[in-house]
This record gives C-alpha cells, structure tokens and sequence, in this order.
C-alpha cells in the first residue's frame, strides 16, 4: 500500500461514511487488566439479524490475539527495547516498534474483513486505532434513507 | 427538479469507492466541467454499490470563491488538539503548557555540567585520569536525552470520544429519574474485577469516556493519560505509560550524575588542598565549589525520588495509585495489585523494557478542513470546536473523518468545558462534580453524525444531520445555500 503524499494510505477501499448511519460500538474489555481487549460475550441488539454471531466473535477474538501479542511482554519485546536504549533509542526511527507493526497488521486484517464479511451484509468496521483503541466502531449502512 | 433530488439523495449514500474513482474523485476537483457529466443519475447505480458522495458538491453551492481557490492548506490533528498540550516542530513535540521550570530544568543541568567539564575536567583529566571526563559527558548526554525523552513525547493520551461514542455511552448510562432543569448527574463509575480484584471505572466528563484502569485525567493538560503517574512540572509534561521508563531512567540516571559531579569535585578540592589548604583551593576554583552546592542540595530530592520510584517499578504501581493508597496492604481487606507480574524482576522488565503503544493521538495526521460551513451557516471558531481527524496516518483501513461544528453542532461533544458556540436551547446543562459545566443532549437514538469528503486536494463538503426521537432537531443539509440558511434557522428555534 502506498502512503500518499499527504500521509493517507490508499487502500483498495477508501470508506467515506454517509450522513446518518447508526453505529454499535464495542467497549474495551478490562477483565483482564490493561491489555487491548474487545468484549466478545455480548452481541449487539443492533445487529441481530444482520450479522451471525460467530462471525463477528471470530473477528474480535482474532484481533484480541493479535493486540495480546503486540502486547506480550515476551522476550522479543524486551531486546527490541534494550537494543533501542542501547542505540539512544535512534532505532526507533528506523525501524517500527512490534507493536506497530501489529497494528498495521490489525489494520489490513479489518480490511479484508470488511471486504468479505462485513460490507456484503451492510455493516463496516472502523479500524480501533482511529477511536483511540477505546472502542470497536460497527457502522451500519444504510441503503436508503427516504429523505 | 430531477436533478437536485438526485444530487439530495446523493448526498446521503455511502461510498465505496475504489482508488480508481477515488483519484478520479480528485480529478474532478480540479475539472468542474466534467463534475456535472458525470452524476446525472438520480438513484443509487446498483445493488451492493453505492453512489459516490460527489465532490462537486462544492459547485453546487454558487460559492466561486471555494471553488476558484485551492483548499486552505492541510490542518494536522495537533492543531486542533483539544488538550491544554504545547505542541512543537509541527506536532512532533509534545509538551504541557507551563514550561518554565522544565527549562530552569535544562539550565541547571547544561550550566551545572557546564562548569564541572570547564574547570574540574581540565584538572581531573591531567592528574587523574582522562576518563573521568569521558564518563562524565556519556552520562551528560544520556540525562539530555532521556529528559528530553521524557518531554517531549506524548505520555500516553487518551483520545476523547468522537460525538457518536459519547452519545452512546450517555445513553447507557443516563439516569432514569432525570428532574428538569438543572441536570445533576451522579458521579458514574463502572466496577470491573481484573483478576480478583474490583477496580472503579470512573466516567471522564471532559473526555466523554470511561477510563480504562490505571488511567487518570490530568488536569493541567486537561487529557486523560494511561497508566497515569504523575505531572512533572521539571520535565513540562505528564509521565504515563508511554514516557514513564524515560522519566525512571532520567531520574535514575541525573542522581547518577549528581552523585558524580559531588564526589568528582570533591576530589578536585581535596587534591588542590594538598597542595595548599582547603581555603585556597576553593577559591582557586570557584566553580567547584558552586557545583558542589548544587549538586548537594539537589542529590537528596533526585536520589530520593529515583529510590521511590525504584520502588514503585518494583511493586509495579504508579504515584497516583501510591499516594491514593489502591493496592495498599495496610488497608486490611484482601487488597492487592493486580497488575503486579508477580516478582521484583519481572515487574521491573515489564515497566522498563515492555511494549508501548504508539501515539494514540496522532498529532501528525491531517485534519479536514471544514470548509462547507464558511457559506456563514457556521460558526465554527478556534480550534478546539474544529474538525476531529480520525484517519490514523500509518494505521486503519478506514478513512473517514468527522467534524465537530460549533455552528450547526449539538455540543455533546464539547471539547473540554468550553461549551462555546450558540446556545442550543434543546440542550439540557448541568455542573459536573468538578465544577464545568456541559451540555448534554436529550436522548436521541445516537443517529448524529457528520460526514466529511475525505480527500486531500479538494475543499469538503461537511454535512451534519441529526435525528431524534423527539423531533428536537431538524437535519441540516446544505443543498443549496438558501435551503441550509433556512434549515439552520429552523435548527435553532
């Protein structure tokens, strides 16, 4: 994906949301401490019938692990950042952090899933990054809107 | 007329539009001749696909002057930044807003060190040994750098709640027996049990969000930060999670520094005393002997709070949780920290070489800027009511930005307690415990949101429509500037 000059990156679908969606919005879950975690146990009333519930479970598990491994506090995250304080923390402007990089992944995995799962029934996902991983956004598209 | 009515309903499809037609989209900027060519359709092309929200709204309007001149130059995010933060070198620093001291800061330690590599240096170096000097300015630039560190990055902000969310939130959380008049809501906390233990979720009223555990409003900088331990007014910012092992390690490192400094000039005194006696020596060598007041005086607090802080990377708290007594034993009940990794050493790794996250904020993004209200509908003034960029610069895989308008908003999203812009007198006030006062909207099924052209070259179209259950609101929908004139005029009534 090329970044743009002014820094958007052009993705295969560039989402503009229309006036007057409803959103369903999906809290962090703190169960288990601080660590990024979306609540998988309550299913919206909103999107009943318009969605199954596996597939929206399978998705926030799957980015539940994918934010638990940026997280992890593993060996690999230790000498990424003593190498970083050993080089005065310059590394960092080379190269991007574990965690970046996972969240980039993040990024495109909720990319393709719009474009398979989740626009076909009429539904988006907003990346958690752009609410400040407060919270999953679930846009819900609306075809037409009698006005 | 077939044409307005398709432009109208235009206006409220979504867009999905693939990079071909998103360039195309820019294309059509820049040419309004084919602008009109091309959405002459009045209905939805087909099922599955929608219309594309079309940029040449901006002809629409009859305002030559939008659609002659090239949009204002990009806004980033860190210039609408709704926090009392001082942003520098176009949004790469970050710092609080009261800076002196951190300066005082940065003085005392360059003038400090300064002294001691001009005259004890010299001396140490020839007599001793040339390391000391060495040393001495490897642990200089690293207390530089690590302070700098410190303060000049984001310490872990919280974004503040788009309209959307807040609204959804105040909807989960509004009380039933709401009296009218003045709306006195009750402190909200939400419970949560983290591995046994119960930690309070406490709802931020600036920022419209629960906060996560462990995060804490700050309010000089007036921005909710993660893993909140304290305002530094030495280094000019807050310390949370993600500058907190910069923060431990300046600390940690500037007693070094202090420490070697005291006891390097002390050996400078003592050996020019052999040769004469002490007197002469310190007023042979001034300098020394004011580095060694400094350095004396200071060493007790920086030696004292890198051993508190050592302690509090240990035990795995923040100063905020210490001094409010959380995870305290001494509370009796079966209290403990459930953040803790369970040893000494593993704490100490986790705060000091674990994860952080990057900016949440994002200072560096573009903003949109909101050029659909300057037909003089809006009144959309300073930057903290202005455009609320959502894009993400390297990550997310949507692109959509919301704007917060003063002129035609609703206000439930006021940023901080300003509660500037007109007055909506649908809106209910209330005090909040800590004394602001903000306005919160009557209950409506959460339908609000903008809509913003998200593309780089070309002036957007904002438009902000609401819908309540109660009718309170009209949408506003500039398809025409008499026909928004009138609609704002309604809206306001």
């Amino acid at each position: 994906m090329a970044v743009h000059q002014q820094g958007q990156k052009m993705d295969d679908m560039t989402r503009i949301l229309p006036s007057n969606c409803s959103k369903v919005f999906i809290q962090r879950d703190f169960s288990d401490g601080t660590a990024v975690k979306f609540h998988t146990k309550e299913f919206p009333t909103e999107l009943v019938g318009k969605i199954e519930d596996k597939y929206l479970v399978q998705t926030i598990t799957t980015l539940n692990t994918m934010y638990s491994e940026a997280e992890s506090l593993n060996s690999r995250n230790y000498c990424e950042s003593c190498f970083a304080c050993l080089t005065a923390y310059l590394s960092y402007l080379c190269f991007d952090t574990h965690y970046e990089k996972v969240l980039k992944k993040v990024g495109k995995y909720i990319a393709e899933q719009n474009q398979t799962v989740y626009v076909p029934r009429g539904l988006m996902l907003v990346d958690p990054v752009e609410r400040g991983l407060r919270t999953l956004e679930i846009c819900i598209l609306n075809e037409s809107n009698g006005r | 007329m077939p044409d307005s009515y398709g432009q109208h309903l235009r206006q409220t499809y979504v867009t999905i539009v693939r990079p071909k037609k998103h360039r195309l989209c820019n294309d059509k900027v820049s040419d309004k001749s084919s602008a009109w060519d091309m959405d002459t359709s009045p209905l939805p092309v087909k099922e599955g696909s929608y219309v594309a929200v079309a940029t040449d709204r901006v002809s629409e309007y009859s305002d030559t002057s939008s659609t002659k001149k090239m949009p204002k130059k990009m806004i980033r995010n860190w210039e609408v930044f709704p926090g009392k933060n001082k942003f520098c070198c176009d949004g790469r620093i970050m710092m609080a807003r009261n800076t002196g001291i951190f300066y005082f800061t940065c003085i005392l330690i360059v003038v400090t060190c300064g002294l001691f590599f001009g005259f004890d240096c010299p001396y140490l170096a020839k007599n001793v040994t040339p390391a000391i000097p060495a040393f001495g300015i490897a642990l200089f630039i690293f207390v530089m750098s690590t302070l700098f560190r410190t303060s000049f990055s984001d310490p872990g902000v919280i974004p503040r709640a788009s309209p959307d969310e807040a609204a959804d939130i105040e909807r989960q959380i509004e009380v039933p027996n709401s009296t009218p008049g003045t709306y006195r809501p009750p402190p909200r906390t939400k419970e949560v049990v983290i591995k046994g233990q119960v930690v309070k979720l406490k709802y931020c009223f600036t920022c419209k969000i629960f906060r996560p555990p462990r995060a804490s409003h700050c309010s000089l900088c007036d921005n909710c930060v993660e893993r909140f331990d304290h305002h530094c007014p030495w280094v000019g910012n807050c310390v949370g999670r993600r500058n907190y092992r910069y923060f431990y390690l300046f600390i940690l490192s500037l007693s070094i520094l202090c420490i070697y400094i005291f006891a390097c000039v002390l050996t400078h005194l003592i050996l020019r005393s052999q040769e004469d006696n002490f007197l002469h020596a310190m007023r042979d060598s001034p300098a020394s002997v004011i580095e060694a007041i400094i350095c004396f005086f200071s060493v007790w607090s920086v030696v004292g709070l890198a051993g508190f802080h050592s302690y509090l990377v240990a035990s795995e708290q923040t100063t905020n949780e210490d001094i409010k007594g959380s995870y305290s034993a001494k509370r009796g009940q079966e209290n403990f920290n459930p953040f803790s990794q369970g040893s000494i050493f593993r704490n100490c790794l986790g705060v000091l070489c674990g994860p952080t996250p990057p900016s949440l904020i994002d200072s560096r993004g573009y903003v949109i800027p909101d050029s659909s209200q300057s037909q003089g509908v809006n009144t959309s003034t300073g930057k903290e009511s202005n455009a609320v960029n959502v894009k993400h610069e390297y990550y997310g895989s949507t692109n959509n930005t919301k704007t917060n308008n003063v002129g035609t908003n609703t206000g439930s999203h006021v940023t901080g307690s300003n509660g500037t812009g007109p007055v909506m007198k649908q809106m209910i006030s209330y005090q909040t415990p800590d004394g602001s006062i903000n306005s919160r909207l009557p209950p409506t099924n959460g339908n609000s949101s903008a809509v913003a052209y998200k593309d780089s070259q070309q002036p957007h179209n904002v438009m902000y429509t609401e819908e309540s259950e109660g009718g309170h609101w009209t949408s506003t929908r500039p398809h025409s500037n008499q026909g928004s004139k009138t609609q704002q005029q309604s809206f306001h009534t």
